[in-house]
């Protein structure tokens, strides 16, 4: 953290030297990511219900991945068993909604706390695990996630599932359906960009990464690693359980084939597509994950996955560290250009999440260094 | 001009308005549903092109086949067929995805022929809100025949039930002494043949089962069940499992010697997957059922039906294996949905679709097992009711005894 904090030092003293830029700098941020809020706001009024209900999907992707992020990137912990988590949530959504009759808005909530003792709970004797033993003691997660489903048949409905209905629109809004799924999802995913932000520059955060970057470093500054750790992979599970409660819902049913093992995988493609060590990447893993299967079964019937492994590997020659952080170096220069900035700092707005100088470290973590 | 003349001429343009409304709406009343113009029919089937599932992709593979031979000939009643199919993945909510994509965005008038019981149960209450055809689902499970709950939804095979009635029947018929020993996949594809199966014994015929035992997918194997069966006395071996299993309990029976007469689910009856692994010596005298021929079996081979299968296959679906019997599935279903366009006639509506698919009386179809017929009523949702016994001997399946009828077994 050594380098990103004199960064932040340096930013401070431009600021000082040159408010007028640091100002503009300000609004230009602030500008965009209006802009974008905006046209997410907007969108509905242009797409069709089937349109708005693929996005409401991304979304929902997106708040899974920001969890992955939170976990591989920032804590260095790898996890092929987030679809355990996501399928946590669902059920509980879907069994609190249909058999005892609870509002679907206190359930999201339910979800992802139960989610965040089940992952706290797990990161405990996780803590053993390092690298490429979390990944497979994580894989064992994915793939007994099914089968524990369709045992406890008489919670889970076995592999018939459990079929829900939609959230009602409340308070007689003018909208239908999708678009209020949409909305709702898009609601939880700022939240949740908000919430995510927040944990990561803070001191938490730090915390995070120094574990990520250098265990025994971090031990000797006084972070409680253990505690950490399993806090992290708690505040993982509760992100990507909320966002299987909403997937639920969304899709208005649950089954055990709904979380087998690719779910786990694509959430990990997702999330390395996107830029692990990002907070903006969850996005644009989540778009990944929603468009990219369905265009390139439009490119060949026959082999839909072997079109996406080809566009997974080029996407990996071209970006290796990810959509967001090839974004972030062209948002620098744009910056570099309109405010003439010199020093950019590295946490002014969750755009900037510090990824390009996260390049080196994102590749350790992922090489689970 | 003056405010009298404003207020008569204001309502009086109001009346144009509204008239020019109707005018501009009436032909839409009169126009077909979505998905039918005057030269196609668009209509979409999901099935896994891609994941675990995906050797069932075939399906719909063959149903395009046989599209594009009606199609070459002229369509049906001058309307083509454009069939659009996308790959469900075997996952529901991707299933879900794919089947708004076919209602919304593709404007499709049916889905037709979909695999899958987790996939079609996750589109099942949309379509039927939405009152779009979710036309012969292609599995086994009972509750496609639901026409009060679920008008338009409707499926064809046999079901698991009436499969396990089926071997019932045979049993109080032809074995007195049976003593009986099921073992059945711990999920709603095994109890629902059980369910069937008790149902057809009857409250008498329930006694003669002297053991039940149950596996789950997860069990490495079944040996220590089949042991237990075997000393539990049993003459008599119901074997209701996948392929794996089923392949396991037909070659661990014959090892240690246990010989009962077996009846094989028909989940499981292929000679390639299951039999040939377990051994063709081990697998003689199996008892199963069937509803669609064995291309492979050489007393179809000169049916004009079948040969006319091998031309489509060969002509539009060069990949595909004929003989694969997922391929002879897809193809009836398409033979099926285009003999329910045609009764459709001239009014090929959403509604009309359900009602013809719900009208079928006596229809024949080349690859089913001759002398099966398909009967449909507004309260019978159960297009294929009709099984044949077949047994194994050792290269083949050969029909034995009769057609059972299941619709006149239950209730």
């Amino acid at each position: 953290m050594a380098t990103a904090t004199s960064k932040r030092d340096q930013g401070a003293v431009a600021g000082g030297t040159n408010a007028g830029q640091e100002r503009r700098l300000f609004w230009l941020r602030f500008g965009a990511l209006a802009f974008l809020l905006a046209a997410a706001c907007a969108l509905p009024f242009y797409l069709s219900n089937y349109q708005l209900f693929e996005f409401s999907q991304a979304f929902i992707y997106a708040i899974a991945l920001l969890g992955l992020n939170i976990l591989i990137g920032y804590n260095g912990q790898i996890s092929l068993g987030h679809g355990a988590f996501y399928a946590l949530g669902g059920y509980t959504t879907a069994i609190m909604t249909t058999r005892w009759g609870i509002h679907y808005g206190w359930t999201i909530a339910a979800s992802g706390l139960l989610s965040l003792a089940a992952g706290f709970l797990f990161g405990l004797p996780a803590l053993r695990f390092e690298g490429l033993y979390l990944a497979l003691a994580t894989l064992a997660l994915a793939l007994a996630t099914p089968q524990v489903l369709k045992y406890f048949d008489t919670w889970t409905g076995g592999s018939q599932g459990i079929v829900l209905d939609k959230p009602p629109v409340p308070l007689d809004l003018p909208l239908n359906q999708d678009q209020y799924l949409y909305y709702l999802s898009l609601a939880i995913l700022v939240l949740a960009l908000i919430m995510a932000w927040n944990l990561l520059r803070g001191r938490v955060g730090r915390a995070m990464m120094a574990i990520r970057d250098n265990p025994v470093a971090a031990e000797t500054m006084g972070v409680h690693n253990a505690l950490y750790k399993s806090l992290t992979f708690g505040v993982s599970a509760l992100y990507t359980g909320i966002a299987g409660s909403l997937g639920v819902l969304a899709v208005t049913f649950a089954a055990p084939d709904t979380f087998n093992v690719f779910l786990s995988i694509d959430l990990l493609a997702g999330s390395v597509v996107g830029g692990v060590v990002s907070i903006s990447g969850a996005i644009f893993g989540a778009l990944f994950i929603v468009f990219v299967p369905v265009y390139a079964q439009q490119i060949s019937q026959a082999a839909p996955w072997a079109i996406l492994g080809v566009f997974l590997i080029a996407l990996m020659y071209l970006m290796p560290n990810g959509c967001a952080s090839l974004l972030h170096r062209l948002w620098g220069a744009l910056e570099k250009k309109i405010a003439g900035a010199s020093a950019i700092p590295a946490d002014l707005t969750p755009f900037e999440d510090g990824a390009a100088e996260e390049d080196q470290r994102s590749a350790r973590a992922a090489s689970g260094d | 001009m003056g405010k009298a003349n404003a207020r008569k001429t204001v309502p009086a343009a109001g009346w144009a308005v509204m008239l020019a409304i109707v005018l501009a709406v009436a032909p839409a009343w009169a126009a077909q549903d979505e998905g039918v113009s005057a030269t196609e029919v668009k209509i979409g089937s999901l099935e896994p092109y891609s994941g675990s599932a995906s050797s069932y992709g075939a399906v719909g593979i063959a149903m395009g086949a046989y599209f594009k031979k009606i199609n070459g000939e002229g369509g049906v009643n001058g309307r083509k067929i454009n069939y659009i199919t996308y790959d469900s993945a075997y996952s529901p909510p991707r299933m879900v995805e794919m089947a708004r994509r076919l209602v919304e965005q593709d404007h499709v008038l049916a889905i037709v022929g979909s695999i899958g019981t987790p996939v079609n149960t996750a589109i099942w209450k949309y379509m039927n809100d939405r009152k779009v055809p979710q036309l012969f689902v292609t599995t086994g499970a009972t509750k496609w025949g639901d026409p009060k709950g679920h008008p338009w939804t409707i499926g064809w095979m046999p079901t698991y039930q009436s499969e396990g009635r089926v071997y019932a029947r045979y049993i109080l018929d032809h074995i007195p002494d049976a003593k009986i020993g099921i073992l059945y996949q711990n999920d709603d594809y095994g109890k629902d043949y059980v369910v069937g199966f008790k149902d057809g014994l009857g409250e008498k015929g329930r006694k003669l089962i002297v053991r039940e035992q149950t596996y789950e997918t997860s069990d490495p194997t079944i040996d220590s069940q089949i042991v237990n069966l075997k000393n539990s006395g049993a003459n008599v071996f119901f074997n209701v499992t996948i392929p794996k299993y089923a392949s396991q309990a037909i070659k661990k029976a014959y090892e240690i010697g246990w010989h009962p007469v077996h009846f094989l689910n028909n989940v499981s009856n292929s000679v390639k997957i299951v039999l040939e692994p377990a051994g063709l010596e081990a697998s003689k005298g199996l008892i199963t059922t069937e509803f669609v021929i064995d291309p492979a079996d050489p007393r179809y081979q000169n049916e004009p039906g079948f040969k006319e299968y091998m031309a489509v296959m060969r002509e539009y679906d060069p990949q595909g294996d004929p003989y694969d019997q997922f391929n002879v599935w897809g193809y009836t279903v398409a033979q099926l949905f285009i003999r329910t366009l045609k009764q459709c006639g001239k009014d090929v509506s959403r509604a009309n679709l359900m009602r013809q698919a719900a009208n079928l009386h006596d229809l024949r179809l080349p690859l089913l097992i001759p002398g099966i017929v398909i009967n449909t009523s507004p309260t019978d949702f159960y297009p294929i009711k009709q099984l044949h016994l077949a047994k194994f001997d050792g290269k083949r399946w050969v029909l034995f005894g009769k057609l059972y009828d299941t619709s006149k077994m239950h209730r």
